[in-house]
């Protein structure tokens, strides 16, 4: 995958990720910290609307409605803008969408750009590729700082610094921020209050010369080409009014149909993310407006796996999501793993469906991904747009296991089964034969009754990996088949 | 970027070639038995429910009738310790009337950069909209509120909303009221984050002060 998320190249496996972040205390206090924190809140935030569970099936609808029908809202989003005073680009690819923003970016002659936190931009390695261009690029959602800053990863979609606890924002802003621009102040404390005023000061002065801003955003309407940025901080406001230049990188699964239809997503959004009634501020901005904000403003609609993702019928239900987070938040494999682990921009159950997909099942960490889970289903129940997590789990672990036909970057391909899975597929070849001979089978269960007490607590040879984490099941005496024959079900 | 258009779009057709060719968008149902507005409230409980709400995520909320908004205004600002206030085009007159001769207003201009905003003390706006359920201003540029950046840059946001007039219930009904050409931002609270273990902190890039004012009765004075 050329050009995709290089941060994540040559990432491990999650097992083997996964055991080294378990073994980490700080950063495991820190998950149970903030996870355990925000799940309560959050469902005190939803017991509030009555309706939740309408509001719910609504937001499913609509993203149906939409991804069922992405080609005609595209091309009435693409109208809307461009009637509005917007210019829309397309990008197939995270190299085309790197290779359009650089180029804009270019044109205006600046080499500095101000961010709004985006998963899309994150997605594609944008900095990196403005980077090689010779163009900074400030993150200026104060969790992003704290990555930025500490030239680390994101572990988290709402929060990406949320394996990091309060000292070690204060260690990473009082060694950093000086060569970054302006230092943090002396005594720095590792108070929240203290630490968010840092952040101010230290970005004030970008956002006040920005001439550049580049977001993503959480909506896109067709029937207005209205664009809706959902955030909590004012850094998204800074950087969707002051720059002349703005650019949007926004994944094709964002668009909804109507205004209307915001009226759902405005309501379940905010609960499910930051377990607030609403954010403290939504931006909503549509083409460019006269002496108010950016003067030019630029779409650049992202594929880049989106559309192998969709031609998946059950596994396109994953484009539905509006990246809230919740089904992070009350993961107990998250809880445990932490977001890094995930290999990819998007940690968690819903990233370990959409890595995978976006990406394809290719390499060893994203083949590993539909694992990382205990198929609970909490984050089905929390999903505000319904999307059943397990059942896309489990659709990606056969494609895993048996290979078959999917579509990669456009073209349909056949994969082959993964390797590693031989054994799981040997136990399956068997159970079908036998399973088909009412003989053997009944040969066979009778034999496992009669030397039960000589079975093994564990399974020999390769079977030894599996049995370690599972009690084996204890064979009865006598098998139900033998046992209906004998009574009929206690008739006789 | 003509080439890149085209194969997109070539691909999300053939990705929803299960799709049966005659179905049009309307033939997938969008099932809305949600509610409208949560709870039945008489108009004057609506008001106190969004006051209720402003203070819950920490906005300083006065109420006042009329007559008495030039005073209250005086008061905020001498409070705050202002010595500048951004006025957009359109906001009534007589709201600054009672203000210190010696407070500069400042009138909301194009041709001013983000660093001259950034040395004004206050702003005073009106609103579109406001939503009780969830405690939400709602501006969209009316000349009562002025550019977008006048209600970011100064650190101290006084924010009037006549009410009941201006007051819904839900977000469903403030929808409904708003045009969407026109450039909204929506404010719960002052800025605030999350970002540090997940507890929300106030004050960040926005105003760090948010003041609403609930006026009651006509208050083109």
């Amino acid at each position: 995958m050329s050009g995709t998320s290089g941060t994540y190249l040559g990432m491990p496996a999650f097992p083997v990720a996964a055991r080294d972040a378990v073994r980490d205390e700080t950063l495991r206090g820190n998950l149970r910290h903030a996870t355990h924190t925000i799940r309560e809140k959050r469902a005190k935030a939803v017991a509030e609307l009555d309706d939740w569970e309408r509001l719910r099936a609504a937001g499913r609808d609509v993203k149906e409605r939409t991804l069922r029908h992405l080609d005609h809202y595209l091309v009435q989003l693409e109208e809307a803008v461009t009637a509005a005073g917007g210019t829309v680009h397309w990008a197939a690819d995270a190299g085309e969408a790197n290779r359009i923003v650089t180029g804009l970016v270019q044109r205006t002659g600046q080499s500095e750009v101000v961010k709004v936190k985006s998963m899309a931009t994150q997605e594609i390695g944008l900095n990196e590729a403005l980077e090689a261009a010779g163009v900074r690029a400030y993150e200026t959602d104060l969790a992003e700082l704290i990555v930025q800053l500490g030239d680390d990863r994101p572990s988290h979609i709402l929060v990406p610094a949320i394996h990091r606890n309060r000292g070690e924002i204060r260690d990473i802003f009082v060694e950093r921020m000086g060569s970054w621009g302006r230092a943090a102040p002396a005594g720095l404390g590792d108070d929240p209050a203290e630490l968010a005023e840092a952040a101010r000061v230290h970005l004030r002065e970008k956002f006040l010369r920005a001439k550049v801003g580049i977001s993503g955003a959480n909506f896109m309407v067709a029937e207005t080409g209205t664009l809706v940025v959902v955030e909590s901080e004012g850094n998204g406001r800074m950087c969707l009014t002051l720059p002349e230049t703005l650019i949007s990188v926004v994944g094709i699964e964002k668009v909804v149909p109507t205004w209307q239809d915001l009226e759902v997503f405005l309501q379940t959004l905010p609960r499910s993310s930051t377990a607030e009634r609403m954010n403290p501020y939504t931006s909503m901005w549509t083409g460019t407006t006269d002496s108010d904000g950016p003067r030019t403003f630029h779409l650049v609609l992202l594929d880049n796996g989106r559309t192998d993702t969709l031609a998946d019928e059950v596994g396109r239900r994953a484009l539905r999501c509006i990246r809230c987070s919740a089904c992070l938040n009350v993961c107990p494999v998250y809880e445990r793993a932490g977001g890094h682990a995930y290999g990819s921009v998007y940690p968690g159950p819903i990233g370990a469906i959409l890595s995978p997909q976006l990406r394809g099942t290719g390499s060893e960490v994203d083949a590993s991904l539909p694992y990382a889970s205990s198929l609970c289903g909490a984050c089905y129940d929390v999903c505000p747009v319904a999307i059943d997590i397990p059942e896309v789990l489990v659709h990606l672990r056969e494609r895993v296991v048996q290979g078959g036909e999917v579509t990669r970057n456009g073209e349909r391909v056949t994969i082959k089964p993964a390797k590693g899975h031989r054994g799981e597929r040997a136990v399956m070849r068997a159970a079908r034969w036998a399973l088909d001979h009412p003989g053997a089978l009944r040969a066979g269960q009778r034999l496992a009754s009669r030397t039960r007490r000589v079975h093994p607590k564990r399974l020999p040879g390769p079977g030894r990996a599996w049995s370690d984490t599972r009690a084996l099941p204890e064979v009865p005496e006598e098998s139900f088949r033998d046992w209906w024959q004998r009574t009929r079900g206690g008739d006789r | 970027m003509s080439g890149g258009r085209e194969r997109v779009l070539a691909r999300v057709r053939r990705a929803l070639a299960d799709v049966p060719r005659d179905e049009r968008p309307r033939d997938v149902r969008v099932e809305r038995g949600y509610r409208r507005v949560h709870g039945d409230r008489t108009t004057v409980q609506t008001v106190d429910l969004l006051a209720e709400n402003l203070a819950d995520y920490r906005a300083l909320v006065h109420r006042v009738d009329a007559s008495g908004l030039p005073r209250l205004l005086k008061r905020l600002l001498a409070a705050h310790g202002s010595r500048s206030v951004l006025v957009p085009p359109g906001l009534p007159p007589g709201w600054l009337a009672a203000t210190d001769p010696a407070l500069a207003l400042v009138p909301d201009r194009e041709a001013d950069t983000a660093y001259e905003l950034d040395t004004v003390d206050s702003v005073v706006t009106g609103c579109a909209v406001a939503i009780a359920e969830t405690g939400t201003i709602v501006l969209d540029g009316g000349p009562d509120q002025g550019r977008r950046r006048i209600t970011l840059v100064p650190d101290h946001h006084l924010c009037v909303v006549r009410v009941p007039e201006q007051v819904v219930g839900s977000v469903p009904q403030a929808l409904g009221r708003l045009v969407p050409g026109r450039p909204q931002t929506w404010i719960s609270g002052p800025s605030a984050t999350s970002d540090i273990e997940l507890n929300r902190v106030e004050g960040v890039h926005g105003p760090r002060t948010l003041e609403v004012i609930l006026v009651d009765g006509g208050t083109d004075v």
